[in-house]
């Protein structure tokens, strides 16, 4: 990242704070907007955020590593997340996960498998989501199918 | 006949399964499409509903192929011999013999349309409200006998005048909207398809306790109903349900959308306050108790979507209405949730007392993979394993108490006979050291030990001597623990090794 890029990422994590100040416990909506428009939480940004919202730096880091939401690496090009709940593992679930884990690089470059409990749509299991979009009733070939454009 | 207006849900789990692309299918071929709920019959989904004078006839699984043979149906004959014809939905078994209350407008109505709410029934409970003192509102919740529907079952009457008779210049109502248990999806459901009682029943729960500001509490995995919800809240400020003058009355009430970050345990009241003021969301220890002292210190009623769902037919119906479903002290009805290995997944609303076989056999038609039902997890993560032969305990809080198991917020994990139960067990600790927050130590190491015990016990080392060591190890939790994450925990590992003791006692071959 150049000086300037990372001036301007400063400078727009500011003002994301910012709009923020005026709601009570801003935090969390502050770091959702953070990931949402920089797909991730640098240390950068945990510095910035701390000063807009006059926090320490270490309490803003605290509430950033305990969230699986907020994370702190770039995200990968394309990610699958896979529901480990119960109900899910009652119809395959747990095979589905290690199996799709093993064979990421066929899915095409730059995948990442993640694992998530519970996306509330446990009657239609095994449950996902591909790019963040929810599907229900994988299978291996399912998802192959879903994920056809990234090969 | 030319289609004039379809119902293709917009519910996630019906997007799951392709009701986005079906609508649009829909759209394109110049039909009006309404994007409702779901009914409930997840199996069907998507299930699409097509107006007729005879009532919305509904049509199972649809394709994206099967909307132009849909659309260019002629007569309703033609509609009622398509193969996938389910008939007039509102006549179908699986919904009539239901007591939809909470769920009675659930994929009925237009989400979107806060008349389409008004003209079902909607805001008359807010309406009456308002007419009386807050002490009244609060008494004709008590003698509804409504009970918290988080999986805790306090009695919402007396927790609301707690907050009603603290002083304070400033309360807070929450709404627990953190349905992070594996098995249950009602909440999500009822807010996605009919979010407007969710914001009437917070308004009346403001108005009953001198609350002036709420906050709806939502986990980040639901999308779709934050969209809904929040739509819904935009659409109830324009009309003056929310607001600096609420219908005129001169109360003042506004409402917040906050979304959790994926961390299970903020589903735990405590852990939801602190994670909406903006911190980890750690377990805070008792007292006092959030009614006194809850969101940055002021007294703050907090209660569970479903339980706020409930209180606009109180309040429309009267406290007595409510309380004469049910059984024992356990009034009015529940939402089953069926989930997981399940012929027919989906939600039933039906008075407490309803039991477990029933619910499992005849509205869920067996295991979706059709061999027999070994076992299954009723009221979450943190619920227990009920054995097949178990199946007829009947399903209200004491009843449940009884039997070792819990109701929880109604969901119910139905496994076959391939189930291993030893696994089960190992990931209820895996899930715990996973979610813990981390502030006590039998919760937070506990876990982390369970999981090397089971899995001593699953390789053959020692099993008598780990079964032991495990046995101890659940009971310092369940006694040492903040919160139900770390005390509940045990619940699923113990009820699997009482009741299903062959998992964990197989031969292992040497080597």
């Amino acid at each position: 990242m150049t000086t300037a890029a990372a001036t301007d990422r400063v400078a727009l994590v500011r003002a994301i704070a910012q709009q923020h100040l005026t709601e009570r416990g801003p935090l969390l909506p502050v770091l959702h907007e953070v990931v949402e428009e920089l797909g991730h939480v640098a240390r950068e940004d945990v510095e910035a955020i701390a000063d807009v919202l006059n926090l320490s730096v270490a309490e803003v880091h605290g509430v950033v590593s305990f969230y699986h939401d907020f994370r702190t690496t770039p995200p990968a090009a394309h990610r699958v997340a896979l529901c480990r709940g119960e109900a899910c593992q009652s119809v395959g679930a747990e095979e589905l996960y290690a199996e799709t884990r093993g064979r990421s690089a066929d899915l095409g470059d730059g995948v990442e498998i993640a694992e998530v409990f519970c996306l509330g749509n446990c009657a239609l299991g095994p449950s996902g989501t591909v790019d963040g979009r929810l599907h229900g009733r994988l299978s291996a070939d399912r998802i192959d199918a879903l994920t056809e454009g990234w090969r | 006949m030319a289609l004039t207006k379809v119902f293709v849900p917009g519910d996630a789990a019906a997007v799951s399964v392709g009701a986005d692309e079906v609508a649009a299918a829909f759209e394109a071929a110049g039909a009006s499409v309404v994007r409702n709920g779901s009914r409930g019959m997840l199996w069907l989904e998507p299930l699409v509903e097509v107006e007729s004078d005879r009532g919305r006839i509904g049509f199972a699984n649809v394709e994206v192929a099967d909307v132009l043979d849909l659309v260019s149906s002629r007569s309703h004959s033609d509609l009622l011999n398509h193969p996938g014809c389910v008939g007039v939905v509102d006549e179908h078994p699986w919904l009539t013999s239901q007591r939809r209350v909470s769920f009675a407008r659930v994929g009925v109505v237009d989400p979107a349309s806060i008349a389409d709410y008004e003209a079902h029934g909607g805001w008359a409970g807010l309406r009456r409200a308002l007419s009386l003192s807050p002490a009244e509102v609060v008494q004709e919740v008590t003698d509804s006998g409504l009970r918290g529907r988080g999986g805790a079952g306090f009695p919402a009457g007396i927790k609301w005048k707690t907050v009603l008779e603290t002083a304070s210049e400033l309360k807070f109502v929450a709404c627990n909207f953190d349905e992070g248990d594996s098995g249950t999806f009602a909440d999500r459901m009822v807010v996605e398809g009919d979010p407007f009682t969710l914001i009437e029943g917070m308004t009346i729960a403001a108005h009953a306790v001198g609350a002036t500001e709420g906050y709806v509490y939502v986990r980040s995995e639901y999308p779709h109903a934050v969209a809904a919800l929040r739509r819904a809240i935009d659409a109830a400020y324009t009309h003056g349900y929310l607001g600096a003058d609420v219908l005129g009355s001169g109360h003042s009430f506004d409402l917040h959308v906050r979304v959790g970050a994926g961390a299970y345990i903020c589903g735990e009241e405590s852990s939801m306050l602190d994670s909406l003021e903006g911190k980890r969301g750690e377990v805070r220890a008792k007292p006092p108790i959030p009614a006194i002292s809850g969101l940055w210190g002021k007294p703050t009623a907090v209660n569970n979507v479903l339980t706020l769902c409930a209180v606009p037919m109180i309040l429309a119906d009267g406290g007595a209405a409510y309380a004469a479903l049910g059984t024992g002290r356990s009034r009015g009805t529940q939402v089953f949730q069926l989930a997981g290995n399940i012929k027919q997944g989906g939600i039933v609303e039906l008075p407490f007392g309803v039991s477990l076989r029933e619910l499992v056999d005849h509205y869920g038609g067996g295991t979706l993979t059709g061999r027999p039902a070994r076992a299954a997890q009723v009221g979450g993560p943190l619920g227990a394993y009920v054995p097949a032969s178990g199946f007829d305990v009947p399903m209200d809080y004491e009843a449940m108490a009884e039997a070792g198991a819990m109701l929880g917020h109604g969901g119910i994990v139905l496994f076959d006979e391939t189930v291993d139960m030893a696994r089960m067990a190992r990931f209820a600790m895996e899930f715990c050291s996973i979610e813990s927050c981390g502030k006590c130590t039998p919760c937070r190491v506990g876990s982390t030990r369970g999981v090397e015990t089971i899995d001593r016990i699953i390789a053959g080392q020692d099993v008598q001597a780990n079964l032991v060591l495990l046995d101890d190890l659940c009971d310092t939790m369940t006694k040492g623990s903040l919160c139900a994450m770390g005390g509940l925990t045990p619940m699923p590992v113990q009820s699997a090794i009482k009741h299903f003791p062959e998992d964990f006692e197989r031969e292992v071959a040497p080597g």
